[in-house]
């Protein structure tokens, strides 16, 4: 049941120039529930200096975002659709999904 | 003219009479029909496990337990090579725990009522709404205003008389929900507020029985299968319960009525796959559906926490801890989800009920009723001559009411009154003005619902 989806555009790697050490990595961020409620958003590409965690991605996002704030204790984070905890490198080109559940139903 | 009018409130009377006496003898006939069966369930009297259609069919000779009528009726379920008679004795042997009958619980319990579940529980204490007929797709007209147990038991047996279908027309609390789950082998949290979902995988986790948690809100979805295989439960993933303000209520955000029912369609599925004890269940993984952007994306989330307080290594959650649990404290939120907590912000002098200032609009004072409700809110209803400031615009559109104010005053000073929903928003509003010089403000309590409630009854509720 695993779904794909096409968007080739942010998952191509070919042509891109190789990160250097010192550089910054480009990331797409996911929001999904309240997280996009308070961002406006579902989905946002981030710069973060070359070896940032995942933590390091939430910091930055919590100060474009400050809404975000409010559910800062209460998400899961998913880095390429696989678990990730915080301390977790990111690297060029990954996805890093803000997951805030939803109580609903 | 008018006679026409008394004949189409006559026949329109004598249709909603009709319609709740038809309804009762559906039911009553339902229940009739599941006591007649229990009957003939215990007459066999060789039942070993309560599960009725088993005992009445292990003399069928056929070493499955499978009697012909239901070798019929499952037919399609038996072709399929990788489900079979194997899964299907295994789910007929089965039984499941549906807590909610709502948007979720809806499509589970039709599903699961249908493909033979030997014993199915639905837990519940609210009533049917004609709100809820949009996604709660069990429940029909006839049934507005009586319980939702009710009502989908009758849906359930109408499908399959076959199946045990157990009311249990309560409230799940601390207080019962270790005796009405313990009854059941696998749980579907069908429920639509925090603390009934950290509720029910604390009591699963204290009897050991797997959950399937599905939620939907908006045009969003999430489904996972808790404390089975070795995986994490729902206090693993969320050991920190979300704020208030992030959890939405259905009744507040709004939910397009399909979402709810295909995750409740994928929570009847996992049931099934881990009653009749096939497939791969969706442990240790979250499925996120998206409906407006039509994705569905299962992402990996982490394994059992050995911290977690509840499951965790070092844990000892005991039964009674679980008993004496406040989970309303803990998440801050009511186990209903009905309608949220009545804010008392304001004194008296700066509050006026819908009453009363419907008096002062019909004596003509000169005043601004400004509307803080979203935008689209306000599209839905709203009084006349009502100005749209959404709260969450307030600060940035004074200039607005400052100058509505100076064209309504004339000679005389005009009044500001602030309007909402239900009365909360509209206090939040007040205090605020009040703050910054608008020291005439006043909330009208009880927002729209207490004007359509005690002023204009014709007035649109939603």
């Amino acid at each position: 049941m695993d779904a794909v989806e096409g968007e080739s555009k942010y998952y191509s790697t070919q042509g891109m120039p190789k990160k250097e050490e010192g550089s910054s990595v480009g990331i797409k961020v996911l929001f999904f529930a309240r997280a996009r409620d308070l961002t406006g958003l579902s989905d946002v590409r981030l710069e973060v200096p070359f070896g940032s965690t995942a933590s390091d991605c939430l910091k930055e996002l919590a100060v474009r975002f400050p809404g975000l704030e409010e559910i800062r204790q209460c998400i899961v984070l998913a880095l390429n659709e696989e678990y990730a905890s915080e301390s977790t490198v990111i690297k060029e080109n990954d996805e890093l999904a803000i997951i805030p559940p939803i109580s609903g139903g | 003219m008018d006679s026409g009018g008394a004949d189409a409130a006559r026949i329109l009377s004598e249709i909603k009479g009709l319609k709740a006496t038809k309804s009762d003898i559906e039911a009553k006939i339902s229940a009739l029909e599941a006591q007649l069966k229990d009957l003939n369930c215990r007459n066999d009297a060789v039942s070993s496990n309560g599960s009725c259609p088993l005992a009445t069919s292990l003399d069928s000779g056929l070493g499955h337990g499978l009697s012909p009528e239901m070798i019929h009726r499952y037919s399609r379920q038996l072709l399929l090579p990788s489900f079979g008679v194997q899964a299907q004795s295994n789910l007929l042997k089965s039984s499941i725990l549906v807590v909610g009958a709502g948007g979720l619980g809806s499509p589970a319990l039709l599903y699961l009522a249908a493909c033979g579940v030997g014993r199915l529980g639905i837990v519940d204490n609210d009533e049917v709404e004609l709100n809820n007929m949009h996604r709660q797709i069990i429940h029909t007209e006839a049934y507005i205003g009586r319980l939702k147990v009710e009502s989908a038991a009758a849906a359930c047996r109408a499908i399959n008389s076959t199946v045990q279908i157990v009311e249990h027309k309560e409230a799940l609390r601390t207080s019962n929900a270790l005796e009405i789950l313990s009854k059941y082998d696998v749980v579907v949290d069908a429920t639509d507020n925090a603390p009934g979902r950290y509720m029910i995988s604390d009591c699963c986790v204290v009897l050991g029985k797997p959950l399937v948690s599905g939620a939907a809100l908006g045009l969003e979805g999430q489904l996972s299968v808790y404390n089975y295989n070795g995986g994490p439960c729902y206090r693993c993933l969320f050991p920190t319960p979300p704020p208030t303000t992030a959890c939405q209520r259905c009744s507040d955000s709004g939910v397009l009525g399909v979402v709810p029912g295909i995750i409740g369609c994928l929570q009847a599925l996992e049931a099934i796959k881990i009653a009749s004890a096939v497939g791969e269940p969706l442990v240790g993984r979250m499925l996120l559906f998206d409906a407006l952007s039509g994705r569905i994306r299962i992402v990996k989330i982490r394994g059992r926490s050995l911290h977690c307080e509840v499951c965790g290594e070092n844990a000892t959650f005991t039964r009674q801890q679980f008993q004496e649990f406040d989970y309303e404290k803990f998440t801050q939120s009511p186990l209903s989800a009905s309608a949220p907590p009545k804010l008392n912000l304001l004194s008296g002098d700066s509050r006026i009920s819908s009453k009363d200032y419907n008096e002062r609009l019909k004596n003509g004072e000169v005043h601004i009723l400004v509307d803080v409700r979203p935008e689209h809110h306000f599209r839905i209803v709203s009084l006349p001559n009502s100005l749209n400031i959404p709260l969450s615009t307030l600060e940035k559109r004074l200039a607005e009411i400052s100058s509505a104010l100076r064209e309504a005053e004339g000679q005389r000073d005009a009044s500001l009154y602030v309007i909402c929903r239900r009365g909360n928003d509209s206090q939040r509003a007040v205090n605020y003005l009040h703050d910054i010089g608008f020291t005439s403000a006043k909330d009208i309590i009880g927002g729209l619902e207490s004007w359509a409630r005690d002023v204009d009854p014709s007035f649109p509720t939603y």
